[in-house]
């Protein structure tokens, strides 16, 4: 089993690197893009005696203590067998 | 009256704050390694600049987790001095222990020149012996200094007059030159709503002597020992 968790800057957050990124795609030639927003990934691997709803509890409280900040980031936790 | 400089993993101010308190305040100092978890007989802790844990995963985020600063707030609950510089500051937002975080610069650049702060609150026991509006020439150099909180963190932040040091021009303005980082309405230093946890982005440990350019880093520290001084009276 392995969690995926998505770590992202909070709407109205500054994202001077997405920014960054986003000019630097528009010089690409790329100039459809409205937006991009810079995040971090995470993959837990999971013992397999684990039931999904404790594998789902634990990363949920690793996300919100330790992978965001709740000041400026939100998370989403996806569980996969 | 002894002071005490916590040293994390890839702390690298931690001999600068030492030799301030040594020298220049002329006060008892250790060093506190990041394992240690007793605090007892410090009156003021200082966290101190650098890379703590590489800065993996954000500024300051590892650190917290540290048997320390578990002491460290306990030891903040007891009304006792904490004050955070640089990563220091980054690590007392991500511990809780002060409000808002510190954000990439807006500008992306590592910045790392003398600036000019203001004081915006002298009614704390680190600026007790300034004077509110002087503006002391410190050094800053870091890369996550953009201070950045919610609308509701920032009116608290104004109405507890937690606000303690603003960037500014020489004469004292704010303006948006003056800000190296892109900080919130130019914040560069706040502290908690009891006033004994200070942080701050600039670094006064390296302004308090001449030969470094600056010695109005200096205030700062005499206000904290004075400060520590009536406590103990």
């Amino acid at each position: 089993m392995k969690a995926k968790v998505y770590v992202t800057l909070k709407p109205g957050v500054l994202d001077p690197q997405g920014k960054a990124i986003h000019h630097s795609v528009e010089l690409m030639g790329y100039k459809s893009l409205a937006d991009i927003r810079q995040g971090k990934y995470f993959e837990i691997a999971i013992d397999p005696s684990a039931t999904e709803s404790e594998a789902r509890q634990s990363v949920e409280k690793i996300a919100s203590d330790v992978l965001a900040n709740p000041v400026i980031e939100d998370y989403r936790v996806e569980i996969e067998q | 009256m002894k002071f005490g400089v916590v040293v994390f993993p890839g702390s690298n101010c931690d001999h600068d704050a030492y030799h301030v308190v040594s020298k220049h305040v002329g006060q008892p100092v250790d060093f506190i390694w990041h394992k240690e978890t007793d605090l007892s007989g410090y009156d003021a802790v200082l966290i101190p600049g650098g890379f703590s844990y590489g800065d993996y995963l954000r500024a300051g985020a590892l650190a917290r987790f540290s048997p320390v600063m578990k002491a460290v707030k306990e030891f903040a609950a007891e009304g006792k001095f904490v004050f955070g510089i640089c990563n220091g500051f980054q690590i007392l937002c991500e511990s809780g222990l002060l409000p808002g975080a510190l954000i990439r610069n807006a500008d992306l650049h590592f910045v790392c020149r003398h600036v000019n702060v203001r004081v915006e609150n002298n009614n704390t026991p680190f600026t007790y012996e300034l004077e509110n509006g002087d503006v002391l020439s410190l050094p800053v150099a870091h890369a996550e200094g953009n201070f950045t909180c919610d609308d509701a963190t920032y009116n608290q932040l104004q109405e507890n007059n937690q606000i303690v040091f603003r960037y500014c021009e020489l004469n004292g303005e704010t303006t948006a030159a003056a800000n190296p980082n892109g900080a919130r309405d130019n914040i560069s230093g706040i502290c908690n709503i009891d006033r004994n946890v200070l942080g701050m982005m600039p670094h006064p440990e390296r302004a308090c002597e001449d030969l470094l350019g600056s010695h109005d880093g200096l205030g700062i520290f005499r206000s904290l020992n004075h400060a520590i001084e009536m406590v103990a009276v």
